[in-house]
């Protein structure tokens, strides 16, 4: 059985999660090896009661788009059809999905009831194995919810078969960007992973720069030039209130970003020309300096359980990668390849460190062990930077600008294997994403 | 000298012809600039339009490095002599990279760099109370191509002149 399956081979292998090594029948290894995206049917979902059947397509349309994005999945297009799906509950005809070869079947049922609930059913088929694949479910929201009903059916089936955690639905903050290189206007703005549902959080009357979520995804930390110098503020997404961090004359504050304990930031300090780490905890505003050597230390990221802080620092005379105690210490650098190493951010899963490596005049984007081995490049360009982490750690988004004096910023996602590397739909220029943790 | 000080000028000029919201630098001076020897002109040697184009605003930097090259004290020489002549201003000192680098290293070193200019100018006696350091990284470029001749450019500390003594 396992062997009409897809196997995808990556360097993950040794990575898997205990439930990978259950057998399923349905299911897609995320090991190394050759790339073959496993074919699914997602027939359009049944509109229920007096449900839109535009609505029902359009659901249909996300999920296998989310799927299809992924690179590990490939829709079968409608036409090749032999069986319809006119009702949820009644029995698959699994031989007319062998006959396409679509190994896994999407049905779904969309019910819009008065008051604008909608609800969404879905079940998840093994046609191969001729049986359905975990529980059907059901999801519950209102009407402007149906993108991330999608998603989370979508994360249900991406979950079911490759044994790890989905990430469909989340959303990303960053920072648009519209003008010419010398006059650029940039604004926070925050929309689903896909790029729909854009809202812009700030105007463009000041620049503001590397927004960050809170654990949570309810916050996000920023800089922003408001004051006429950079400073570190905290929004509230919900209200896009906002308030000052560190107002501290004669210093600026930059790269903030949140431990996962959700109160304590860890940011950037310049005075007197000398950048160094500084924690704070956003209740008290209680603040404690980390690092005091003459050197830049910056671009802080905590490690999942919040023992632990990566950090670039040019004290060897390049920028590298340090790791310290999340209250500070003597630091042990990690990375020792040529270039320069900037950026690092911990992976969520707490395996891998993503980074902004510049060797030879070109950028890349690059993870590598806690202990700085099995450095691996994902990317290169003229200028790539900034990753930000999937929620299951899977997938890294990043800004790349092109080069000269048309040159364009815009968000791209790869895969941590350095596959199905792709540009995320955003309107005009975007730069400096930070992805959210999956919604509830 | 006076060859570094034109060819700013000159670029400068050419800025305020191509965007519609003039330079982004001192656009006020530019607008209030008043005839030949007129007060506050670009003639009259008390006018921040002055110390712009003739004592030179500005200083270059070599890649990843904010060390003041001979040139850079000269210019600097110009600017803490005129900053003492003219007591009544106080100073906004920008540091900026090129987009050779990641965002917060850049604003890192463009911070580095504001502040080798702060220094040099309180070494001649300008009190620190009248200089303030802002760092702008990669984000504020005054030549846009993705060569060295645009980069060599970027790579600079802007001293911008103010009379708002209250800040």
């Amino acid at each position: 059985m396992m062997k009409r399956f897809l196997t995808l081979l990556a360097a993950l292998a040794a990575l898997s999660l205990p439930i990978a090594a259950q057998a399923a029948p349905l299911r897609i290894e995320i090991t190394e090896g050759v790339i073959e995206p496993l074919p699914f049917a997602a027939p359009d979902f049944v509109a229920e009661g007096g449900t839109a059947r535009q609505l029902a397509d359009d659901l249909a349309q996300v999920v296998a788009d989310d799927l299809a994005g992924t690179g590990l999945f490939r829709q079968i297009p409608d036409s090749a059809f032999i069986s319809q799906v006119s009702s949820f509950s009644s029995p698959v005809q699994f031989a007319d999905w062998k006959a396409i070869n679509a190994q896994a079947l999407i049905t779904g049922a969309v019910d819009l009831q008065a008051g604008g609930r909608l609800v969404v059913k879905f079940r998840l088929y093994d046609v191969f194995a001729g049986q359905e694949l975990g529980q059907g479910l059901q999801f519950a929201g209102t009407r402007d919810g149906w993108r991330r009903m999608a998603h989370k059916v979508a994360d249900a089936v991406y979950s079911r078969i490759t044994g790890e955690g989905g990430y469909f639905d989340s959303r990303v903050v960053y920072v648009s960007e519209t003008g010419p290189k010398n006059d650029r206007k940039k604004r926070l703005a925050i929309m689903d992973y896909d790029g729909a549902n854009v809202q812009y959080l700030t105007d463009s009357s000041s620049i503001v720069l590397a927004p960050r979520f809170s654990p949570t995804g309810d916050r996000i930390l920023y800089t922003s030039y408001e004051s006429g110098f950079p400073r570190i503020y905290l929004l509230d997404v919900a209200s896009v209130r906002r308030r000052v961090l560190e107002d501290q004359q004669g210093t600026m504050s930059f790269a903030p970003r949140f431990a996962p304990d959700g109160q304590t930031v860890v940011y950037s300090v310049t005075r007197g020309g000398n950048t160094d780490i500084f924690r704070m905890n956003v209740g008290t505003g209680q603040t404690r300096r980390l690092t005091s050597a003459p050197s830049i230390e910056t671009a802080p990221s905590f490690s999942p359980d919040g023992s632990k802080i990566v950090f670039e620092s040019d004290r060897s005379g390049t920028q590298q990668l340090y790791i310290m105690d999340a209250n500070g210490g003597e630091p042990r650098r990690i990375s020792f390849g040529k270039g320069r190493y900037g950026t690092p951010v911990w992976s969520p899963r707490g395996d891998f460190i993503a980074f902004t490596k510049q060797s030879k005049g070109r950028f890349h984007i690059g993870v590598m062990r806690t202990d700085g081995s099995e450095e691996r490049l994902l990317t290169a360009s003229f200028l790539d930077e900034g990753p930000t982490w999937s929620p299951n750690g899977r997938v890294i988004m990043f800004t790349r600008e092109t080069q000269g004096a048309g040159g364009q910023a815009s968000l791209y996602s790869v895969d941590i294997t350095g596959r199905n590397l792709k540009r995320v739909k955003t309107e005009g220029g975007a730069s400096d994403p930070s992805w959210s943790p999956l919604q509830n | 000298m006076k060859f570094v000080a034109r060819a700013i000028f000159l670029t400068s000029i050419v800025a305020l012809a191509a965007c519609t919201d003039a330079g982004r630098f001192g656009d006020d001076v530019y607008l209030n600039g008043g005839g030949a020897g007129a007060p506050g002109s670009a003639d009259d040697p008390a006018s921040p339009l002055y110390f712009q184009q003739t004592v030179g605003d500005r200083v270059f930097f070599a890649i990843d490095q904010s060390t003041l090259s001979g040139e850079a004290q000269l210019t600097l020489e110009g600017q803490a002599e005129w900053l003492l002549t003219n007591a009544d201003y106080t100073a906004v000192i920008e540091g900026h990279a090129d987009e050779q680098g990641t965002r917060e290293y850049n604003l890192a070193l463009g911070a580095r760099r504001a502040n080798a200019v702060q220094e040099y100018l309180v070494s001649r006696g300008v009190p620190a109370s009248r200089l303030k350091v802002v760092s702008y990284g990669k984000e504020r470029p005054i030549e846009i191509c993705s060569a060295e001749a645009c980069y060599a450019k970027n790579r600079r500390a802007v001293t911008i002149i103010s009379a708002d003594l209250s800040s």
